[in-house]
């Protein structure tokens, strides 16, 4: 089973882009859950989300408190929360920043491997949106083995409908751009 | 196998009350009941069920609005939480004493105060006596199969009865997980449209509801209970025929792992799944430890629990709500009671945890499970209270 723990602020999308993995698993045939941390959400407070991905039926109805992936969706975040709380030795974190992994395992000292892309700039430049939901899925999908990228297209489609295009287009360049140290 | 289709659980809810074909739905939104309603409201209003969706003023309202429909012969449905609940109660035991086949989905919620919007069962507990069919549900599939299940029961000639469907908020109604749909065809053939017995009708009057004096009060009340403990073969009837179209059977007591087990977990409710993940860690480690499941609460099936925990030392039963200045959790005093006359009684042992959504994980069911078995005597105690 992969565990995903989902940082962001209330309005980012964090807990759409929590459903979009779950879907796109479930699609394959596998089971997965998604689920917010419940409670009253408020824009731009920090908020979590959560995706669980397994070739078996998932059981465990609590938070994720150990997560193999970490991913963080606001840059500011970082600073903020103690997003790696938990995370797995042999995990790794995945973040919208416009630093390194260097640099930001050196700031905050992160252990495990770390992943970032500048995702606030993707979508700003191809979704005309600081909305980095569906762009840092694909930093997500390029830092871990989840699943193939591909998988996620149909959900996105579903879901965003006449801008799933630059959605979609979002994903892709976040994917490539994508550095992991 | 059918595809599983990846949704929220509140949405596959809405959509099996969509394919029950209800006639009547009226509810007040309150969290996290809100996705179902909200869901249903957009179908009907798409066209796509046809159906009266009231939107009343409080739940006291959309409990009433249900009782009359159901009387005048509509298939009616509701659903609410915590709160929500306490507001309709009043209405709630009134439909259960005129017979009436209303099916609820409460989406549990703590009660206030202080004012809690987040799963676990006082809400449910506080009406435990209102005289409906009450099962418990653990996972999304099952919400969505307890709907068609509920409406066959409570629509049953020899049953007659309000259904009440306890999903844990939240943790259930917010979680997108797979659900295995059932063709339209197969749901009208398990739940044909609903033949009223007596119905409320101006070209042939009847009396419903009417003034009992003391006597009349002590037998009325006489035939509900029976009507209650009665229903039993019906709800498992349902059940199996249900099991046999689908392959997902459902049974009043469920248990994992309790060959040879001399320690038992009692549990209710989604929380029932993360339990599983105990057995297992315990028995991987040699304990003789099993659990069971509560899926029928009311009528409480005392023959099949005893069965289940008859060769346990140690019972260890997890309430999700408190008796205030009583014998611990509303679970754990149903269990004393159908253990009491036993020769052989085990120990039984009542945490009470999860209360307003704290979360229980696999290990704190271990915690629970060694405390019980480490500390002698038969007590209750509300589990993880940071002192």
């Amino acid at each position: 089973m992969i565990e995903i723990r989902l940082h962001g602020r209330g309005g980012q999308g964090a807990v759409t882009s929590a459903e979009l993995l779950a879907l796109a698993a479930i699609k394959e045939g596998k089971y997965a859950q998604a689920f917010p941390s419940f409670g009253p959400e408020r824009r731009g407070a920090p908020v979590v989300a959560y995706c669980r991905i397994s070739e078996e039926q998932i059981k465990v109805r609590a938070a994720i408190d150990r997560p193999d992936i970490v991913l963080v969706l606001d840059p500011s975040i970082l600073r903020l929360v103690d997003v790696s709380n938990g995370l797995k030795a042999d995990g790794i974190l995945v973040t919208n920043t416009r630093f390194s992994p260097e640099e930001i395992k050196k700031e905050l000292g992160f252990t495990t491997p770390v992943a970032t892309v500048n995702a606030s700039r993707i979508a700003r430049e191809v979704i005309g949106l600081p909305i980095t939901n569906t762009t840092m899925l694909g930093a997500l999908l390029k830092a871990a083995d989840v699943m193939d990228k591909e998988a996620l297209i149909d959900p996105l489609k579903e879901r965003f409908g006449r801008i799933a295009e630059k959605n979609i287009n979002a994903f892709r360049r976040a994917y490539e751009e994508t550095v992991i140290s | 196998m059918a595809t599983r289709v990846g949704m929220e659980v509140s949405i596959a809810a809405a959509e099996a009350v969509k394919q029950a074909n209800v006639d009547v739905i009226a509810a007040y939104p309150i969290t996290p009941q809100t996705h179902i309603v909200e869901h249903l409201s957009e179908v009907v209003n798409n066209g796509e069920l046809d159906a009266e969706f009231i939107p009343v003023e409080s739940e006291h309202s959309a409990m009433s609005v249900c009782t009359g429909s159901s009387a005048a012969g509509a298939r009616s449905f509701t659903c609410t939480s915590s709160q929500g609940l306490a507001l309709m109660s009043e209405i709630v035991y009134i439909t259960s004493s005129l017979r009436l086949p209303i099916l609820m989905l409460l989406a549990n919620r703590s009660l206030s105060g202080p004012l809690s919007i987040w799963n676990d069962h006082t809400d449910v507990m506080s009406i435990r006596d209102c005289g409906w069919i009450q099962v418990f549900v653990e996972n999304g599939q099952e919400v969505y199969d307890h709907v068609f299940i509920g409406y066959r029961v409570a629509e049953d000639r020899n049953v007659l009865l309000p259904f009440m469907v306890n999903l844990d908020g939240f943790v259930l109604t917010h979680v997108i997980e797979p659900i295995e749909f059932l063709d339209q065809e197969i749901v009208d053939r398990y739940l044909p449209p609903y033949q009223p017995k007596y119905s409320l009708h101006p070209d042939h009057p009847v009396t419903m509801g009417a003034f009992a004096t003391p006597a009349l009060y002590t037998e009325t009340k006489k035939a509900q209970t029976e009507s209650l403990t009665e229903a039993m073969p019906y709800v498992l009837k349902a059940w199996q025929e249900f099991g046999d179209m689908t392959g997902r059977y459902y049974h009043p007591v469920e248990t994992y792992k309790t060959e040879g087990a001399k320690v038992v977990l009692v549990t209710q409710g989604s929380l029932s799944e993360t339990a599983t993940l105990a057995i297992d860690s315990l028995q991987g480690a040699g304990e003789p430890v099993g659990l069971v499941k509560i899926r029928l609460w009311r009528p409480f099936p005392f023959e099949e629990f005893k069965e289940a925990v008859a060769g346990a030392d140690l019972v260890v039963v997890m309430d999700r709500a408190i008796s205030y200045g009583g014998p611990g959790g509303p679970l754990a005093s149903e269990i004393r009671s159908a253990l009491y006359a036993q020769e052989k009684r085990p120990r039984i042992v009542n945490f009470i945890a999860g209360i307003a959504g704290r979360d229980v994980a696999p290990e704190d069911f271990v915690h629970m499970i060694q405390q019980a078995q480490e500390r002698p005597g038969e007590w209750y105690e509300l589990y993880g209270v940071r002192e």
